[in-house]
């Protein structure tokens, strides 16, 4: 009996094979599918140039025309704040009817349907579509924003009602509530500060959305930075996207500090 | 004593209030604030009313050109330019490492000790994100011209602040541990990245790549609206010659891809994590 059952040698940092011809499939694909879209290292570099010459017509961003772009910051403000306002008026009953917790399936399958389809168009492709149907303006981009927002926090809102404790609302109907009594005495109090956070995060980025509806004709500030675009007058274009990017640090900044004060 | 045999159920009837004056007073405020600032918009905001009145109608007699979708139109255009949007997609993600690996290693407190460089690099992951992606694509086409090439780009960069601030986070939450003892056998900087950081973000960095893809399958079917390649493109002509057959056909198809890449996604998070 030879002493054979050792162990054998353990490696201290094995190889990982099956890792390895993954990042190599991933390294053929990227040069391959590159090739494909005619990304080659020449254009990377004229590009390069290209975007040099670029910055530097953007340099001194020009701000002479402030009230053109106030107006259009104000009015994209006024898109987010209207799209969100509806869309948690709308989204409210709507993830309450698609907790399967609470809504009889037949209930929330449909409305789970809905919110997906609201989820998947880009808001964009919703703002143009908007834009063809109801015309230019600040409607258009409302009504697109209303239809991300819906996608979005309806599904937060029947996300965590499905995670709440049903102990509460056994109780509470077991007083003999009514379906509103439940959903104001059991429901609402198990996820409001959720339901606050949530709002917060999409006012966020209805704002930073809004700031770009403008760019296929539906109102705000993104119109007027398409303007300048097509017009070649990148320094008013720097001037736009400075002062879009100051407006979204300061909303970040106070949705930063009412988050920290909920909490 | 007199007090008590006056009324002793008093205490009992005591009126119990949730919060303090001061917190009413300024729970108050904040429903003020925001009713506030919704009447401000509704009163001001640039609506036509006539606009307003027959959007109904407007939207039903566009999906009504809608139906039924024009099938024949989707090979060969519309599929090939789903094939570039999902290529412009996959490369954007890709290439967005790049950029996104570097500047989460410096963004980091704990790989990267200077302060200065920090900042510098969360200053550059924020201004990656607070500019669209396609206002990026507008900004690379103007450099490129038209095509894919500029929608990779316009991904690729919009994707590092977004993957460099969730990997930074990642990387900040590892175990010191491993490093520690890494650095005490005498192992270079690369091998203490490898073998002591890499094993612990690893799941963190697999999950993060594939989330962003998915929101990149979604925003490069728009790129092609300023010129930036993929279905966009189809779309946008197919919308400025009022063709809503065809336009319909290429929204579902956006619809579906997009439904299927967030099952794929889906699938292989719970395989990997």
């Amino acid at each position: 009996m030879s002493a054979t059952t050792s162990q054998p040698r353990r490696l201290a940092f094995a190889p990982n094979w099956a890792m390895r011809a993954a990042l190599l499939v991933l390294a053929i694909y990227t040069v391959w599918a590159s090739t494909r879209l005619g990304l080659t290292w020449d254009r990377v570099v004229h590009g390069m140039g290209e975007g040099g010459r670029l910055l530097a017509r953007m340099v001194p961003p020009n701000f002479e025309r402030w009230q053109l772009l106030l107006e259009g910051l104000l009015e994209s403000l006024q898109i987010a704040v209207l799209a969100s306002a509806i869309g948690i008026l709308i989204s409210l009953p709507l993830g309450v009817l698609a907790a399967r917790n609470l809504s009889p399936l037949w209930i929330a399958g449909p409305v789970r349907a809905v919110i997906a389809v609201c989820r998947s168009l880009h808001y964009v492709i919703v703002a143009i579509l908007f834009v063809k149907a109801i015309g230019f303006g600040a409607l258009a981009g409302t009504a697109a924003l209303v239809v991300a927002s819906v996608g979005f926090i309806a599904k937060l809102f029947a996300e965590a009602i499905e995670e709440i404790s049903m102990k509460q609302v056994e109780a509470i109907r077991a007083t003999g509530a009514g379906v509103m009594k439940v959903l104001a005495y059991a429901v609402l109090p198990q996820v409001s500060s959720r339901f606050i956070g949530f709002c917060l995060y999409q006012l966020d980025s209805n704002l930073r959305n809004s700031t770009l509806v403008g760019i296929v004709g539906a109102g705000g500030i993104g119109g007027t930075l398409f303007a300048a675009f097509k017009r070649f007058d990148y320094d008013f274009v720097a001037a736009i996207l400075l002062a879009i990017i100051a407006l979204i640090f300061l909303a970040e900044i106070i949705s930063g500090r009412v988050r920290a004060a909920l909490r | 004593m007199n007090s008590i045999t006056h009324d002793p159920v008093a205490p009992l009837r005591r009126e119990w209030q949730r919060h303090t004056p001061a917190q009413r007073i300024s729970r108050w405020l904040v429903w003020l604030v925001c009713v506030a600032a919704v009447v401000w918009a509704i009163r001001s905001i640039d609506i036509i009313p006539e606009f307003l009145a027959d959007a109904p109608e407007q939207m039903g007699d566009m999906l009504v050109r809608m139906w039924p979708p024009d099938l024949s139109h989707y090979y060969p255009e519309v599929h090939n330019a789903l094939i570039e949007t999902l290529h412009i997609a996959t490369l954007g993600t890709v290439f967005c490492f790049v950029l996104a690996v570097p500047l989460a290693l410096l963004a980091a407190r704990n790989i990267c000790t200077i302060r200065p460089l920090n900042a510098l690099a969360q200053l550059g992951l924020v201004a990656s994100r607070s500019v669209n992606s396609l206002v990026w694509a507008l900004l690379f086409v103007a450099i490129f011209g038209p095509g894919a090439a500029a929608g990779v780009f316009a991904i690729a960069f919009r994707s590092v602040g977004f993957v460099g601030k969730l990997l930074a986070e990642a990387l900040e939450e590892a175990n010191p541990g491993p490093r520690e003892a890494l650095r005490a056998a005498g192992a270079p900087w690369g091998a203490e990245m490898l073998k002591g950081v890499w094993p612990q973000v690893q799941p963190a960095f697999w999950g993060i790549a594939l989330f962003r893809w998915d929101i990149n399958v979604r925003e490069s079917a728009v790129l092609g609206l300023v010129g930036a390649g993929g279905i966009g493109l189809v779309l946008d002509d197919a919308i400025n010659f009022f063709q809503w057959e065809r336009v319909s056909t290429v929204l579902l198809a956006i619809l579906v891809v997009v439904l299927l890449a967030e099952i794929v996604v889906n699938r292989i998070r719970t395989r990997l994590i």
